[in-house]
């Protein structure tokens, strides 16, 4: 028996060491004297006896060893705690810039992405692109492996055919690369181009902001990168530029912008933001005042403010004498779709107005110099001088210059190689395809905007056979170092000084290299050049007539490039709020002129070049002009993004990147069903979003009292004490909310909430836990547009509460609003009562058929719904409990103000949203409250929300103001809408305006 | 003397039974409804009542697998055809009930004739309006939830505060009395029956039939059996409805958030059970030749209640603007005004056509005693009253207080295949009821039939 455990061998008797069956059989009995007793039930004494032994025996069961180890981890790597989330420092890169995030790794898989405080193009806050990255990294539909002419190969196989691939000079070799900041992939770059001397490099991203950099080429003679600082402008004109968005890496700007907008009392100031633009953007909805004009309008008032131009509209000298009061401190933008002109008398303008070196300086660009350009490789093509084309990352065969035509003339390459994340267009054209790693999962680097080195860590290894372009290129060169870890590594150990693995630890834990930034560049301005170039930009404007058409970078899929990511198809356009498409937009006058209305399909062409487009009439648009996004109609790219919206890139050339005039639209015919998520966009007269001019704050600071002051009402219950330690309750800034939706999809993320589809939203079922409601005021033409950012509001009478027959809703003493998905039966009732109709109905199993990997970015700490329950924002409870599990194992009594962070707090660029405790009067949730322009929506209900307003504020120039009002024609707002003003206004259509 | 002429049928009264049948004859008549092979009529009626509800069995069956998600709710209409649907059956429901309690309180004698059938409908309406609030439930195999079954996993207690759990008592409270009511009357019926039946017939009837003789006892206990019942039906039919008006009334939704709507709804449910009991008395008289049980003056009397009752839905219509009008509260004026240029305005008018402008009709005696216009009216009485809950639930939710939440609700196909199918059950279930049970309460009718008597001296 014990034979094998023991060296000796020790016998009781010689019974025992014969190992007679009999004895064996005695030895196997638990009790051998007792066992046959008992079957004999009056033994009391016995009965004793085994009692005791049983229990001494059940003690033993404590005794017995693992037989299986559980976790697969023989020792506890340190700081690891199962069940404990770990955080990394990392960092995205769209366009080639970096943004720094904070990635919290679940048992060691990402689940969920937060910005980097101490990067500069994070600053903590992480956009929605960012936020929805992740599910990139799961999606089934990747590329997972080295396709050979459509088949399977290996990274063997394309390794072995490099040499003749490649022959020793370069000749007809040719590299087609996104523009990149990583300085360890361009010292990779610079070790392919030495060994390959006549190779040709082009760099090429579809949605460059080049154009700022050419304009300062223009006005200082050299290429320079413009910084902005947002927060020190009192005055801002953005020219065409939807800063606020898309069109500057935008969470630092939002930051900044944001500090002068965050109200405390009546005697604060706030900034003034003037914008002239042809598409609405969020921007635009922030503006004070807001002009449209079509996208060459820009630089006739660029020409007009920079006193070069005649014909200047009544607006511009007001303004012009605002900036000029703010000198140093006014700020005026172009956005990327302008001309290199436009910005280089942007650039004059500023330079008159004292701002640079202090609203505005430049660096050394991050990006360096494409030295040939798409049309290069066109021609080159067009000639077969290519023999090998390597594509590193990107979708060129989707996104380039339609007059490039390269889908076409890819074929005339010998060899195309494409370095992709998706087996997308240019895949299906090239002869190898190879699988590119997303950045959560590859080692890398990258700058960002003002210069700031981040090493980009990854979080888990690559779940397929992908590798980085820096990887691909180094094996193609035969750079020293193959592995992504060795060339970062490498790279940067040869630049640190003192303790060297001490500054990488600290690298990677920061998610910056300390000292990296770019130093402000000393310029001299070159009026004579601007002068020209103004020059020719008047002789250009001269004769231009006829419908144009910008190009918008997609808030949702970017350049195309999120296409087959399901969160942000879902998410709804900031101003259209159009899921799952992208449209043409027309404003009501221009579409009335083409006998068009929204859902009509709109065929545009230019010089031979057509695209066919649904329509969707946009107040606010500016008229005469259409507003495209691209990025959709993508025919390659997974199962979510296939066929979904319209392909806009056909009509758009390498001239006009940015817009086109002289385009012809004519009705398709057809017809095409839009989708958006709010069908109805006017208020109603109802105090909702609450708004004033400053000047209205001033004299009468208790306008929000006035609006919606009520009496107490009486409840017919009783509710729960809410008087206890904690009591949850959320504050939002509407006059900081841009409306940018990093809290839609941080929540969505944070709490895996289901996506739909188009076809369930356009029957009203989306899930989305916070919506961003936006609203126009003003005439139909030329509105202004507020947004409000509604969750489940944590009503303390909660009308959900009362009405569920099986008290699945129910309060917490918290004054949470709790909602236990495992007993609702879904009777639906709580949403038809909930005033805010935030709560969200599982109508089908959404999460059914979730691919298995795509499993993997649910957060664990929260459950997945199924089929038939309601579910709605529980301000993370998750994060609360986590915070108090934590306070309480450290012994601590009190949770830190601050210590807790909602998803959607946490990410807002604005900071618009400020969470905490309300019982204690010094936390920064109940200080903002107090403050005289907070109000909570509905309050005559006595429903009395835990989440509650601050009212939003506009800061006019009153100058300008008169000025409107004596025939400029925009609508004035003074002092909010009175309650009730128009309860008969009644649309008669379903859409709505 | 007035009190002595009480009693007895005045002179000009009509007589509530035509033809002076004999005992024998009235039994012969509607016992042999039950015993003899059923017309034509009956086989192709069920044919397509039965297609329906198979329709109604595969919708469900579909629902259980996939999701409520077959139907249009949507947010913010969470509640639409599915409750919609659910009120309209229990409303049909009330007819039978009123008849039998309320009108047996009162001594109204013509409801004799056709308070059996009228039970009936109310028991298959009852059940038919049952299916809805379980199956619209987001996880109907846990709608057990919502009755007070202690339940330790999830140490659940209902939430009494919530109309739905009153609906629940309400609806299984009327349901189990209208049940005994309608079999208890139904015994000495069925007692008839057994004995004119043999074989499995016989076992089957007399199982049923309690062992009923007839003697006197039993008329004794039989007769307080009943009034006691009506007694305690009467609330009931004043109280069930009552209770789902509640589902709307305690919300805060505009539209909903009204006090009239308990008197509002019962008024609604009267008008549209006697409009349900018109359309079916009307064909089965016709089919199975009752014309002299069922005469036109029991219609006649009807169509007095489907005008009255119609009446007061009218007059709530009106007190619904007036209050809202009156209230100042911009939203509740949002609402109906919503509700009569909105885009559902469509629905709205058909109803106003339907329940408050048809029914006047019967202001004329002829249109009164019109067997087509009254089978006409009552029809559209029905579709009227399905757009009144139509109208309070959909219109409502579809824009409240926030306009930023506000759509539209479209039906599916199945929103159609569960409507109609339910209303292929119903039906399979009154014509059930025809084939094999007594549609006509025998010994009431004879109760109210000249009794045969010596001619008295000197008369």
């Amino acid at each position: 028996m014990a034979n094998e455990l023991t060296g000796k061998h020790y016998w009781r008797s010689l019974d025992e060491l014969t190992g007679t069956p009999e004895f064996r059989e005695w030895l196997h009995r638990e009790f051998p004297e007792g066992a046959s007793e008992l079957t004999s039930p009056h033994s009391r004494r016995r009965l004793l006896k085994l009692m005791a032994a049983s229990f001494g025996l059940a003690g033993l069961i404590s005794c017995r060893r693992p037989e299986e180890r559980i976790l697969p981890l023989a020792e506890r790597p340190e700081d690891y705690i199962p069940g404990n989330p770990l955080y990394y420092a990392t960092a995205m890169t769209v366009g080639g810039l970096a943004t720094g995030l904070i990635v919290e790794a679940h048992d060691g898989h990402p689940t969920k992405i937060e910005g980097n405080p101490k990067h500069p193009a994070s600053l903590g806050a992480a956009s929605a692109l960012a936020q929805a990255s992740i599910l990139n990294l799961y999606d089934p539909d990747r590329s997972q492996r080295v396709l050979e002419n459509g088949r399977p190969s290996s990274w063997e196989r394309f390794s072995q055919a490099v040499p003749n691939l490649f022959p020793a000079p370069g000749e007809g070799v040719w590299v087609l690369s996104e523009p990149a900041s990583s300085p360890s992939l361009g010292a990779v770059r610079r070790h392919f181009l030495d060994r390959f001397p006549r190779a040709q490099w082009v760099d090429y991203d579809p949605l460059s902001r080049s154009a700022e950099l050419q304009g300062a080429r223009i006005a200082f003679g050299r290429r320079l990168q413009p910084q902005y600082d947002f927060s020190k402008a009192e005055v801002i004109f953005a020219l065409d530029c939807d800063f606020l968005g898309v069109d500057v890496p935008s969470l630092r700007a939002v930051k900044q912008f944001a500090k002068g907008r965050h109200v405390e009392n009546e005697h604060d100031s706030m900034n003034r933001l003037y914008v002239a633009e042809s598409a609405f953007s969020i921007t635009g909805a922030m503006a004070d005042h807001r002009f449209r004009i079509k996208p060459s309008g820009a630089a006739a008032l660029a020409l007009a403010l920079a006193g070069k131009g005649n014909g200047a509209p009544y607006w511009l000298d007001i303004l012009r004498r605002d900036l000029e009061a703010h000198r140093g401190r006014s700020l005026v933008v172009a956005g990327p779709r302008q001309p290199a002109a436009v910005h280089a008398l942007v650039w004059l303008i500023n330079a008159e107005l004292g701002n640079l070196g202090e609203t505005v300086w430049f660096t050394e660009p991050p990006l360096p110099p494409s030295p040939q350009s798409v049309g290069d490789l066109a021609a080159a093509l067009e000639a077969g001088e290519v023999k090998t084309l390597l594509i590193l990352g990107g979708n060129p065969a989707f996104d380039a210059p339609a007059d490039a035509e390269l889908a076409a003339r890819l074929e005339k390459a010998g060899t195309v190689i494409h370095l992709g994340a998706e087996v997308n267009e240019t895949a299906r054209a090239a002869h190898w395809h190879l699988p590119e790693a997303h950045y959560l999962e590859a080692w890398g680097d990258a700058r960002a905007l003002d210069g700031t080195a981040s090493v980009q860590q990854p979080l888990i290894r690559p779940l397929y056979e992908g590798k980085t372009a820096a990887e691909t290129l180094a094996l193609v060169s035969g750079y020293p170092q193959q592995r992504g870890y060795d060339i970062v590594r490498t790279y940067w150990m040869e630049r640190f000084s003192g303790d060297k693995e001490r500054a990488w630890r600290r690298a990677l834990h920061d998610g910056v290299i300390e000292g990296t930034a770019f130093a402000p560049v000393e310029v001299a301005l070159r009026r004579d050049a601007v002068d020209a170039e103004a020059a020719k930009l008047a002789a250009s404007l001269e004769g231009q007539s006829g419908l144009e058409v910008a190009f918008y970078p997609s808030a949702s899929v970017w350049d195309g490039r999120f296409a087959n990511n399901g969160w942000l198809q879902e998410m709804p356009d900031p101003m259209t709020k159009l899921v799952w498409d992208n449209a043409a937009l027309l404003s009501p006058a221009t579409a009335r002129e083409l006998g068009v209305e929204t859902g009509d399909v709109l065929r545009l062409e230019r010089e031979g070049r057509s695209i066919e487009v649904p329509v969707y009439v946009m107040p606010g648009q500016a008229d005469g002009a259409i507003a495209l996004e691209v990025g959709y109609g993508r025919r390659n790219v997974g199962r979510v993004g296939n066929g979904v919206g319209h392909d806009v890139y056909p009509l758009r050339t390498a001239a006009t990147m940015g817009y086109a005039a002289g385009v012809s639209a004519s009705p398709a015919g057809r017809r095409y069903k839009l989708v958006t998520t709010q069908e109805h966009h006017v208020m109603e007269g109802r105090p909702l979003v609450l708004e004033a001019t400053i000047e209205h704050y001033r004299t009468e600071p208790d306008f929000v009292d006035q609006a919606v002051h009520v009496p107490e009402p009486e409840s017919l219950y009783e509710h729960p004490d809410l008087t206890g330690e904690y009591q949850w309750g959320m504050a939002i800034d509407l006059n900081a909310c841009t409306g940018c939706n990093a809290c839609l999809v941080a929540c969505q993320v944070e709490n895996n909430i289901a996506i739909v589809g188009k076809k369930e939203v356009a029957r009203g079922r989306e899930m989305h836990w916070i919506r961003l409601d936006r609203y126009f005021t003003g005439d139909i033409a030329d509105p202004r547009a507020v947004f409000q950012p509604v969750a489940c509001q944590q009503c303390e009478h909660a009308p959900c509460e009362n009405v569920c027959p099986v008290a699945a809703t129910s309060h917490s003493p918290e004054g949470l609003n709790d909602m236990v998905y495992n007993r609702c039966v879904g009777t639906r009732y709580c949403s038809n009562n909930c005033p805010y109709k935030v709560r969200r109905f599982n109508f089908l199993d959404w999460h059914g058929d979730v691919p298995g990997v795509k499993k993997l970015v649910f957060n664990p700490d929260v459950t997945v719904r199924m089929r038939g329950v309601m579910e709605k924002c529980t301000y993370c409870v998750q994060r609360i409990q986590e915070k108090k599990i934590q306070a309480k194992t450290e012994g601590r009594r009190q949770i830190e103000d601050g210590e807790i962070v909602t998803a959607c707090q946490q990410t807002c660029p604005a900071d618009a949203i400020v969470f905490g405790n309300i019982a204690d009067p010094n936390s920064r949730v109940s200080q903002v409250k107090k403050r005289n322009r907070d109000y909570v929506m509905l309050a005559e209900l006595n429903v009395k929300p835990r989440t509650s307003y601050l009212a939003k504020l506009r800061n006019p120039n009153p100058e300008l103001a008169l000025a409107e009002t004596n025939g400029g024609g925009h609508a004035s707002m003074h002092g909010p809408a009175p309650p009730g003003a128009s309860p008969f206004r009644i649309l008669n259509s379903a859409e709505g305006v | 003397m007035a009190d002595v002429v009480m009693d007895r049928p005045l002179p000009l009264d009509p007589p509530l039974v035509e033809g002076n049948p004999t005992y024998s004859q009235i039994t012969d008549d509607v016992a042999g409804i039950v015993e003899r092979k059923p017309p034509r009529e009956w086989y192709a009626a069920i044919s397509v009542t039965g297609l329906l509800t198979l329709a109604l069995g595969i919708s469900i069956a579909w629902l259980l697998y996939k999701g409520v998600g077959i139907w249009g709710n949507n947010q913010p209409v969470a509640w639409a055809w599915p409750i919609t649907d659910f009120v309209f059956w229990i409303g049909i429901g009330h007819a039978g009930t009123l008849i039998s309690a309320i009108l047996y309180l009162f001594r109204q004698r013509w409801r004799t004739s056709i308070n059996r059938a009228a039970e009936a409908m109310t028991i298959f309406a009852v059940m038919t309006a049952g299916l809805f609030p379980l199956f619209h439930t987001g996880r109907p195999w846990r709608a057990y939830w919502l009755f007070p079954i202690p339940n330790l996993d999830l140490s659940l207690w209902q939430n009494f505060r919530s109309p739905l759990m009153w609906d629940v008592f309400a609806v299984s409270t009327y349901a189990t009395v209208s049940i005994l009511f309608w079999y208890v009357g139904m015994i000495p019926d069925l007692g008839t029956l057994r004995d004119r039946a043999a074989g499995l017939r016989q076992k089957i009837y007399g199982f049923f039939a309690l062992g009923w003789r007839g003697s006197a006892w039993h008329w004794n206990h039989y007769e307080k059996a009943y009034l006691i019942l009506a007694g305690l039906s009467t609330p009931l039919v004043l109280s069930v409805h009552s209770i789902v008006s509640l589902d709307f009334a305690v919300s805060i939704v505009p539209g909903w958030h009204t006090t009239i709507f308990p008197p509002y709804f019962v008024a609604g449910a009267i008008f549209s059970g006697f409009a349900m009991v018109i359309t079916l008395m009307v064909l089965a008289r016709k089919a199975y030749r009752l014309e002299h049980l069922i005469t036109i003056n029991h219609l006649e009397n009807m169509n007095k209640i489907l005008l009255a009752t119609g009446s007061i839905v009218g007059y709530s219509y009106a007190v619904e603007f007036f209050t809202a009008a009156f209230s100042g509260n911009p939203y509740e004026q949002f609402v109906f005004m919503n509700r009569v240029v909105g885009p559902y305005a469509w629905a709205v008018w058909t109803m106003f056509f339907c329940n408050v402008f048809a029914p006047q009709l019967f202001w004329f005696r002829k249109v009164r005693r019109s067997i087509p216009a009254m089978f006409v009216v009552s029809i559209i009485v029905n579709v009227g009253m399905w757009f009144e809950r139509f109208n309070i639930i959909v219109t409502s939710l579809h824009r409240d207080y926030l306009p930023s939440s506000w759509g539209m609700f479209t039906p599916t196909v199945f929103d159609f295949l569960t409507f109609f199918g339910s209303l292929g059950f119903f039906l399979t279930m009154f014509l059930l009821f025809l084939r094999f049970l007594p549609a006509i309460a025998l010994s009431e009718v004879k109760a109210v039939i000249p009794a045969p008597q010596p001619e008295k001296e000197g008369e």
